[in-house]
């Protein structure tokens, strides 16, 4: 048994850490590390999408639904491929007019709008507070499961508060939104510590999920083919494996389409999406990332649904709860923890980024306006500014808590957590006509925005809002059978008659088309106002301008520096004021100290002051401050224009100097081949012209006495010309050596490769140094292996080979040479070796190189023309082989030959 | 004229020794041959030479050794030296006299020329 106190300690514990890891971000960010720069945790923050509704209320739809559930995460993967294109655009609009609420984006689309927000707001209070209800509920239940669950005891009387969660969750969840919501008076700025609580939170649910997952389908059950098997047996359950049949595709296909549209209208998804976003970059990670989230934190969700069927056949509990239920009946009392600080993450994470939404468009749409209407310029009030603005965002905080409190406590009771989720879709999808057209369609304008969103909004409640209150002492049952006043086109389920969809899709269907129709009739036949069409230009062509933006005025009028001055110093303070309007006038080469401000500068300050109050009152103040004219949408234009052509410039410049500089490095380094290669045909040259030498001197010394010395002996003077003979021979075997290896090395030298007698050629080898043999009388033994005769190579070419290396032995050996012929199963080996001095360890592969002794040009080979290894070696390369000289423990030098039996695998056909 | 002249003639190329030993006999000197280095630091040892004509290039104590061992002892104050070199770039030769040598013949050379130079150093 665990005592309750247990399980307060750790719902505590739970806070204190979430509140620890905030902390230590925003700590963390001061020494300029950010957490929130990482595709991974911006891709987790996404994931607040999946509330307690997720991870409970899933698999408490399957009982009905069977796998509609899956719909409202189908929807989010598909739309992850178009909602790359959306929230980027999205993205570069807000970071480009410093919008931060999705309110505020509507009223700054169509012309900086005060009551558009204002209404967009209001909406989104009604469309959402029972949203968070829904988590209260959830947390509420799973907590009173736990402790009435016979798992816990001891609950102390005189605590009763402990058994009232909602309101102590939505105490805690106040004041982690105030301490971390509203720290800066920017809400544009990002909310560092908010970010890393909530990916943590994400984290948090999907393990514990998985978790739970795994216990039933392999603690409880056999796996899923055992869960899937039994659950198949059962009648009851047999037909959740498939849709609902009535109306079950059309209505799976609207949820879909619903989904979709929540997972960037929300404005907990829009804050963690588009606000705390902060480089467009992680767009193109969390395009999978977040699917895979949705698709793991499902993956169990059957298995769990049909488990909580089988064991407990609907009896006793709430099929909502079945993933807490389960581990309860197991007496698994951690996993339970686990599961229910999951779904606590769940829920927190939802309440606090929809707090901190809803707060700022509290504070931004509602307060501010109000505030500004009673006196924009009264000067007392400009000076409290800053405090009014974060007083009303805590006061918003407690306000909605509040209200989500006590909608918990009046209604919430009633309906399954996945009910109130759709109802809170459905509403936020009234924003998708006027976002998607405001992006993509220069011609939506204000008038069809408001008509479209007001009309959508009335049917919404009309059909969903108001029958969820039937049966309460609001509203009688009458009214949803049989319509208002009797009049069945008026049913609140069967919109003038309307038949066969889900309630939720019959008023996403009767909103939509009413919507959508107004947005788009109302925009045609009405005209925009000048700050409509500019903001239109900007927004659909946000691509185009969003780097030019902060260079640009899309202001014109006479303003004065002090005046712009106190303006910001009003929200920011004197300091801050003066180092933004610094950096920036910095960026843009502005004089500050003129008496007149730059238009840019106009321009910056209104960005600024939209970032903290939103674009609408931002407009009102800076208006309020300067004296303007209107700027015309061609004048603006013009504007853009001018900056974009001069970007282009800049551009083509820079790629100009880029491609300059690439190509000075490619001539340098082509330049620096060519030096290398010169030196080595130098260093060539005069190895060669020095080896021509030694013979011309004897050559030319030896004519010479002979031409001047008439008087030499008979015998004398035949010696002398024999070596001149001698040396003219040495001459010309040079010369072509060094044309031969020019041709190895070129690449011009082919091979001639035929089917040849291996023991017949090195025979014939042998044969070829016979008379030198005999004349330093050294002895040939020859070892030949019998195996393989046959092998393919070129035959003059490896017989040169051979005759070079027979003669070096000749040169150095001391009495005798030994020919070892071997196999390999590919290769045929031959080793030469003598009894001679033998070779250093430091010339082993020197004496390969051509003229080996150039490098250290006082101390000189034995005689040779210093090319016959360089080129036997390039003949081995040619026929894939090698050689080398092996270690030799003792006296004298051993070459090894090695060749494969056919090198380039050349078939008769290719012989020539 | 010179039937006392000593000379050393040091090449580890056959021919070279050949030729040099059959001008110099004819001119008249005593003609002393190494086929290397150190066959060339004995006879200098040993023999009081008038003449030394060095290889730069020997396989074991090569010519500039030979030379400066020369130049830098008294005894052999009266040798003068002659390098007789392929290498023929004017580094090489400056390299050569800085090393102490009187005089420098690059090969291929005219026997005559060779022979004047040595007949020059021995006045």
């Amino acid at each position: 048994m665990i005592n309750s106190w247990v399980l307060i300690g750790i719902s505590l514990g739970y806070w204190v850490l979430l509140f620890a890891i905030a902390w230590g971000a925003e700590r963390l960010k001061l020494t300029g590390k950010s957490l929130s720069n990482s595709p991974y945790v911006y891709s987790l923050t996404l994931a607040v999408y999946c509330t307690a509704w997720t991870f409970y209320g899933s698999i408490g739809k399957v009982k009905d639904g069977g796998i509609d559930f899956l719909a409202v995460y189908i929807g989010p993967t598909l739309m992850a491929v178009p909602s790359w294109f959306i929230l980027k655009k999205i993205i570069r609009i807000c970071k480009a007019q410093q919008i931060s609420t999705i309110a505020d984006f509507i009223s700054s689309r169509y012309g900086k709008n005060l009551s558009l927000a204002a209404l967009v707001t209001v909406f989104l209070f009604f469309g959402i507070i029972p949203y968070i209800s829904l988590q209260l509920k959830a947390i509420s239940e799973s907590f009173n499961l736990l402790t009435q669950s016979g798992q816990f005891i001891g609950i102390p009387k005189g605590l009763s508060i402990f058994g009232n969660t909602a309101l102590i969750m939505a105490i805690g969840m106040a004041v982690f939104a105030v301490l971390f919501g509203t720290r800066r008076i920017e809400t544009s700025e990002k909310h560092e510590g908010m970010v890393a609580a909530v990916a943590f939170e994400s984290l948090i649910k999907l393990i514990a999920f998985i978790a739970a997952g795994l216990f039933v389908c392999y603690g409880v059950f056999d796996g899923f083919g055992d869960i899937f098997s039994k659950a198949n047996q059962v009648p009851s359950l047999q037909k959740l494996f498939t849709l609902p049949e009535e109306g079950g595709y059309a209505n799976w296909f609207w949820t879909c389409a619903l989904s979709g549209m929540a997972v960037i209208f929300l404005p907990r998804q829009f804050q963690v999406a588009v606000i705390e976003n902060t480089n467009e970059k992680h767009l193109n990670k969390s395009i999978w990332l977040f699917p895979l989230y949705l698709l793991l934190i499902n993956i169990f969700v059957l298995p769990i649904a049909f488990g909580g069927q089988l064991i407990f056949n609907n009896v006793g509990v709430d099929s909502d709860y079945l993933i807490l239920d389960i581990p309860l009946l197991f007496n698994q009392k951690a996993l339970a923890l686990l599961v229910f600080i999951g779904g606590y993450a769940a829920a927190t994470g939802m309440i606090i980024v929809e707090t901190i939404a809803l707060s700022t468009m509290f504070s931004n749409h509602l307060v501010i306006p109000m505030l500004l209407a009673m006196d924009p310029s009264n000067a007392k009030l400009h000076d409290n500014l800053s405090r009014i603005i974060i007083q009303s965002r805590r006061v918003g905080i407690i306000f909605i808590l509040t209200a989500a409190y006590l909608y918990y406590k009046a209604i919430s009771g009633h309906y399954s957590l996945v009910s109130i989720g759709l109802i809170s879709f459905v509403s936020v999808a009234q924003l998708m006509p006027a976002i998607i057209g405001g992006i993509f369609w220069k011609k939506g304008n204000k008038l069809g925005a408001l008509v479209g969103l007001i009309l959508g909004f009335s049917i919404w409640f009309y059909t969903l809002v108001i029958p969820s209150l039937a049966g309460t002492a609001f509203i009688s049952d009458h009214f949803v059978l049989t319509g208002p006043y009797q009049v069945w086109w008026l049913k609140p389920y069967a919109l003038f008659g309307l038949h066969g969809f889900s309630p939720i899709v019959h008023s996403l269907f009767w909103s939509m088309l009413l919507n959508v129709s107004a947005y788009v009739g109302f925009s045609v036949f009405s005209d925009q106002t000048v700050t409509e069409q500019n903001q239109a230009e900007i927004f659909v062509e946000v691509n185009r301008y969003a780097p030019l933006l902060e260079s640009t005025s899309s202001w014109k009028g006479t303003a004065y520096m002090p005046d712009i001055t106190s303006l910001l110093a009003n929200f920011l303070g004197s300091v801050r004021t003066n180092q933004a309007l610094n950096a920036f006038a910095q960026r843009n080469n502005i004089n500050l100290n003129e008496n007149k401000a730059d238009p840019k500068l106009v321009a910056y300050a209104e960005r600024v002051l939209s970032g903290i109050i939103g674009s609408a009152s931002a407009r009102i103040m800076v208006s309020a401050t300067v004296k303007e004219e209107e700027l015309k949408i061609d004048e603006l234009l013009n504007i853009l224009k001018e900056s974009q052509q001069l970007m282009r410039l800049n551009k083509e410049l820079t790629r100009k100097t880029e491609e300059l500089e690439r190509a000075r490095n490619e001539l340098e380094s082509v330049n620096s081949r060519l030096k290398e290669q010169d030196e080595l045909k130098d260093d060539f040259l005069t190895t060669v012209t020095h080896e021509l030498r030694t013979p011309i001197t004897s050559i030319r010394a030896f004519s010479e006495i002979i031409f001047d010395n008439d008087d030499l002996e008979a015998e004398e003077r035949k010696q002398y010309i024999s070596i001149i003979i001698k040396e003219t021979e040495r001459i010309s075997r040079l010369i072509s050596q060094v044309l031969d290896l020019e041709k190895y090395d070129s690449g011009k030298q082919k091979l001639v490769i035929q089917e040849v007698n291996l023991q017949g050629l090195v025979e014939q080898s042998s044969i070829a140094v016979d008379q030198l043999l005999r004349e330093k009388g050294i002895i040939l033994i020859k070892d030949f292996s019998p195996s393989v005769t046959a092998v393919f190579l070129d035959e003059d070419k490896i017989q040169q080979v051979l005759i070079n290396l027979l003669s070096n032995a000749i040169k150095f050996t001391t009495d005798e040479i030994v020919l070892k012929l071997r196999y390999t199963e590919t290769h045929w080996r031959l080793y030469v070796e003598d009894n001679g001095p033998g070779i250093p360890q430091e010339l082993k592969e020197l004496i390969f190189e051509k003229f080996y002794q150039a490098k250290n040009q006082t101390i000189r080979k034995p005689k040779g023309s210093g090319l016959g290894l360089a080129i036997s070696k390039r003949i081995m390369e040619l026929h894939q082989g090698n050689l080398v000289l092996i270690d030799n423990p003792a006296k004298g030098a051993v070459f090894l030959l090695e060749v494969p039996f056919n090198p380039l695998n050349l078939q008769y056909n290719e012989q020539s | 004229m010179n039937s006392h002249k000593r000379v050393l003639i040091a090449d580890d190329e056959p021919n070279i020794l050949l030729s040099l030993e059959f001008l110099m006999r004819k001119k008249g000197f005593d003609v002393f041959i190494a086929r290397n280095g150190s066959e060339a630091m004995e006879i200098i040892k040993k023999q009081k030479l008038d003449v030394a004509v060095l290889d730069i290039m020997m396989p074991d104590i090569d010519g500039y050794q030979i030379c400066k061992y020369i130049k830098e002892h008294e005894a052999y104050a009266n040798c003068k030296v002659l390098f007789l070199s392929a290498k023929s770039k004017e580094a090489d030769i400056e390299k050569g006299f800085a090393t102490g040598a009187d005089a420098y013949v690059t090969k291929p050379f005219s026997t005559r020329d060779l022979m004047q130079r040595v007949l020059d150093l021995c006045q």
